[in-house]
């Protein structure tokens, strides 16, 4: 069952530059266990979308299968939403993408659904560079399953029902950098701040944006001994530089902050700004990024943030050169050659 | 020398070409199958090819009718020209008593098992092309041009249609005229200086062809969704389909490129695998481009899952299924209508799925551009069942035809105008009461019409529910949809007199080619026929109509089990008995030969009842 929420609006409700609230973001009443980490993230991508006054409607909600994958019903109930196939979500998004380019697609998927059975979809979605958001909420466990370990767990993580994990994890994020995206960041669904910073400058980045986010199950893989318990995660994670987004608007008004931080301009004007914690941290270097995260894990840490990000890649449409109006807008005049044109084909077969 | 006169076959014969793949020997084939054509002479032209790339020997098969019988014809050919010394000793097993030998005896070839009465001309080709040509390349590839020469001598081609001929396929490329017309002449003058030409096999002009081409039916199938405006494609490299996307592409590059901006009016996608390739042309069908992909068996099993979804989510795709036979490691090059079954029910859950049927490349681009207007009028898959002998094979057909005010069915898609005028849209409404309800697009109205796409698990109204009734409910409209699908698609075609014949046929795709010579050589026997070709799956009130009107049909089909028998059966709730089935299933072209056999054995063997069981 869904639960539709109460329409009542509180009339103080801040309205962004497009006249909504946050409100008109939502989605129906989450029917995920009550602490589920994908809950957060569902918060944070109403935050994000509100504040940067994207017209919901022109938002697509992509997904596979899994707890995760049922989460976009939880936000932007005015946007369009597909609930696919387990794995195949990238092929879907492409095929959106493709019809329809104008659309900011933002897909959501677990780490079962990206890390194990659509392993081979999110590597060649990335080396097609489609323009999307690909947001994994990784909880070590299958949640929809009933909590066998997944792919991306540690070498020796323990799931509830005592499982070990015998095999090397699978990183996303290296993953993601070696195959070419050119956003590729990590967060934490429990840090909302950084969450929504960095979901925005994704959402703004033109090209493949990739976050994997922490997301722990509090059903399955919460206990004392879990590596992605809420307690373990908290006392893990680390940051390389906290990101703030500066949108176009905001950016000559701002006051300068004081302090060590670095710009990066994005596609559209916007901006994200890092404010260095770690003293060799960069953003522009993927071996570097790399590096980083695996020190990190030597250690026994969590890295969080922005790893990488390349704003000036040609997109998939760039690379094949697609015409400007969105291809499902195109009608007749456009793509039927007309009877003229075939009779000098049929010429050619005789 | 002297040539055996006896035997008229004065259009009416089959040439055999054995080559070796790989040598270029395909378009000088092609060449000498299409002067035939210009010659006003119907001809077919088939090719036997293994799946090794190169090295390998591969046959190539003219039949030429002026009756228009133009399947495969089956037995030993009329004419061998044994090009390919590996298999010279094998290939002598294809040619008739009587018949014509053409070959190279540059090299001394063991004619030991030459069939009786052979006229063995032989024609040094090596050393003609040695001593003519320089470049190690072009003594190859002209030594398929010298035997076409030779055999417009000896088969009394005309030979200004092959000069055209040559004008026109180089048209663009004219270096390469002259130097093929020599290559021409060169066959040409030496059959006429040493053998008595013509043979009694031989061609004369006629004026059978009218506005006929030659073409086989891929590029029908991509000419076809070019005209019904695909946009999107997503694919896997596979046997028999691959020509398909790249005809598409072709096309595409000449006829969909932006004149203003130079832009792409298209966007084609080699996917990583068939599961992705379906669903990339699913995600474009989910937001309103026209979409499809085109594979054969192996990538139907791949696809099967995102059949489903196409099926219980309501979105529209086309899957193009060149059919081969057997598995991956079988024999992948040869034909078979095998997968009836697999792509009827393709999927978990209780799916069914719309098919067509095409049987010539005339059909392949109708009923692709059909294919298009039912995916999107239905919402749902629609499979056109090709086969490799249709697909890859050239055949003679009328011309592509489009009608200029035509327009695309896009079914039911609300705009945002359409949206405000209703009080409160529920994506799986049932409102026209034919299972069809309104869908709409992403980005279409900023706060009506969003729902969230996902398999059965939704009421009416795209919400969440796991109750029984709404699944009920669902599959209740579903079904409703199938018996709209069963009104809309292309009607079975039916040829019977006012009395039911003496053998009633049922057949599909391209096993078309041979039901007019079946029905001659019944003719000699003094046996009527009639039948029905199958056009489409669900199967439309005329199908079980004509199957009841008759105590026994036959139905032809080029597989092992009788797929599309059982699917009448099963179906249209049919007795086993009203049905015999035909098969063949050896990866050829089926023959009317084959058929005759076996309707005739399975007359004698079981006579039919009268007043049998229905
Ligand atoms: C083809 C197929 N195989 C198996 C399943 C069963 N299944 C549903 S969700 C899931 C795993 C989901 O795990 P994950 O992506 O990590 O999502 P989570 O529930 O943890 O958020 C599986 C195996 C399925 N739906 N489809
Ligand atoms: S099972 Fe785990 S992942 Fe699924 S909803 Fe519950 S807490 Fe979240
Ligand atoms: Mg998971």
């Amino acid at each position: 069952m869904s639960y539709a929420k109460s329409k009542f609006r509180h009339p103080n409700l801040e309205v962004n530059d497009i006249g909504l609230t946050y409100r008109d973001y939502e989605g129906v009443v989450s029917t995920l266990c009550a602490g589920c980490g994908h809950d957060s993230i569902s918060a944070s991508i109403i935050h994000a979308c509100a504040e940067l006054s994207i017209p919901p409607h022109k938002i697509a909600k992509m997904s596979g299968i899994g707890c995760s994958s049922k989460a976009p019903n939880y936000f932007l109930n005015r946007s369009h939403g597909f609930n696919s196939v387990h794995g195949r979500m990238p092929s879907v998004t492409t095929g959106a993408n493709l019809a329809n380019k104008d659309l900011c697609y933002l897909a959501m998927s677990g780490d079962g659904d990206t890390a194990s059975i659509g392993l081979g979809q999110f590597a060649h979605v990335i080396r097609r560079r489609l323009d999307m958001v690909y947001l994994v909420a990784n909880n070590g466990v299958y949640g929809l399953t009933k909590g066998q370990l997944a792919a991306t767990s540690d070498k020796g993580a323990k799931n509830k029902a005592g499982e070990i994990s015998p095999f090397n994890e699978i990183d996303l994020c290296v993953m993601a950098l070696q195959l070419g995206a050119s956003f590729v960041a990590r967060c934490f669904s429990g840090d909302r701040k950084q969450l929504v910073s960095i979901l925005k400058a994704a959402i703004c980045h033109q090209g493949f944006a990739f976050i994997d986010i922490i997301s722990p199950c509090v059903t399955f893989n919460n206990q004392a001994n879990s590596k992605r318990s809420y307690d373990y995660v908290q006392q893990h994670v680390s940051t390389g530089a906290v990101s703030d987004f500066v949108p176009v608007k905001d950016e000559i008004s701002c006051d300068l902050p004081s302090g060590n931080y670095h710009d990066i301009c994005l596609h559209d004007g916007s901006l994200i700004r890092l404010y260095k914690v770690a003293k060799d941290y960069r953003s522009d270097d993927k071996l570097h990024a790399v590096n980083m995260i695996e020190a990190h894990k030597a250690k026994q840490q969590i890295l969080t943030g922005l790893f990488y990000v390349n704003p000036a890649i040609d997109t998939y449409h760039e690379v094949n050169q697609t015409s400007d109006t969105p291809l499902n807008q195109l009608r007749e005049d456009a793509l039927c050659p007309g009877q003229r044109v075939l009779k000098s084909i049929n010429g050619s077969f005789r | 020398m002297t040539i055996n006169k006896k035997n008229e076959l004065t259009n009416d014969f089959v040439i055999r070409f054995a080559n070796t793949n790989g040598t270029g020997s395909a378009s000088a084939n092609h060449m000498f199958a299409k002067a035939i054509m210009r010659m006003g002479i119907p001809v077919s032209a088939k090719n036997i090819f293994p799946s090794n790339i190169q090295g390998s020997p591969t046959w190539y098969e003219v039949r030429v009718n002026e009756q228009g019988f133009l399947s495969s014809r089956g037995g030993p050919a009329d004419v061998l020209v044994a090009m390919n010394s590996q298999s010279f000793a094998r290939d002598l097993g294809d040619l008739k008593a009587g018949g014509t030998l053409l070959y190279d005896n540059s090299r001394q070839q063991d004619l030991t098992s030459i069939p009786e009465n052979t006229t063995a001309l032989g024609i040094p080709i090596a050393e003609i092309c040695l001593k003519e040509y320089h470049d190690p390349r072009l003594r190859q590839l002209f030594k398929n041009v010298i035997y076409v020469g030779a055999l417009a001598a000896l088969l009394d081609i005309e030979f200004e249609v092959l000069k055209i001929l040559v004008s026109d396929q180089f048209k663009g490329k004219e270096k390469l005229i002259t130097p093929n017309i020599f290559a021409l002449e060169l066959g040409y003058q030496y059959a006429h200086t040493h053998f008595d030409c013509p043979l009694a096999t031989r061609v004369e002009r006629r004026d059978l062809i009218k506005e006929q081409i030659l073409v086989d039916g891929n590029t029908g199938c991509a000419l076809g969704a070019v005209y019904a405006g695909v946009t999107v494609v997503g694919w896997y490299p596979i046997t028999p389909s691959t020509s398909v996307i790249e005809k598409f592409a072709s096309y595409c590059q000449r006829l969909r490129i932006d004149p203003a901006t130079g832009k792409k009016n298209y966007a084609i996608v080699q996917a990583e695998d068939e599961l992705a390739a379906i669903g990339i042309a699913i995600g474009a069908g989910w937001n309103g481009a026209r979409s499809f992909t085109a594979t054969s068996g192996p990538g139907v099993s791949l696809m099967s899952e995102f059949l489903g979804l196409s099926y219980f989510a309501e979105i529209p795709v086309v899957l193009m299924n060149i059919q081969r036979a057997g598995p991956s490691t079988g024999m992948p090059t040869r034909t078979q209508q095998s997968d009836i079954i697999a792509c009827a029910y393709a999927s978990h859950g209780d799916t069914k799925h719309v098919l067509l049927f095409p049987k010539c490349p005339t059909e392949c681009f109708e009923l692709t551009a059909i294919a298009f207007d039912l995916a999107d009028r239905l919402q749902t898959a629609v499979i056109l069942m090709s086969d490799l002998d249709l697909g890859m094979n050239d055949h003679l057909c009328e011309p592509f035809q489009w009608d200029d005010e035509r327009q695309y069915d896009l079914g039911k898609v609300l705009n945002e105008a359409e949206l405000d005028a209703i009080e409160q849209y529920g994506r799986y409404q049932d409102i026209d009461k034919d299972g069809i309800c309104p869908r709409t697009l992403a980005g279409t109205h900023p706060n009506k019409g969003a729902f969230f796409t996902r398999g059965t698990s939704r009421n009416r109204n795209a919400v969440y529910t796991e109750r029984s009734e709404d699944y009920v409910d669902n599959m209740q409209r579903l079904a409703r949809k199938y018996r709209t699908a069963a009104a809309l698609v292309p009607e079975a075609q039916i040829r019977q007199q006012h009395q039911v014949a003496d053998i009633s046929l049922i057949f599909f795709g391209t096993s078309a080619q041979v039901i007019d010579e079946v029905t001659a050589i019944f003719a000699e026997q003094n046996l009527t026929v009639d039948s029905m070709r199958i056009r489409a799956f669900p199967f439309g009130a005329e199908v079980p109509k004509f199957i009841e009107q008759r105590n026994n049909c036959f139905v032809i089909e080029q597989n092992r089990d009788g797929q599309m028998r059982s699917l009448l059966i099963n179906e249209l709730n049919l007795s086993p008995h009203s049905l015999t089935a035909i098969l063949n299933y050896d990866g050829l072209p089926l023959t009317a030969r084959s058929v005759v056999r076996m309707i005739s054995d399975a007359r004698t063997v079981a006579p039919i009842r009268q007043g049998g069981q229905r």
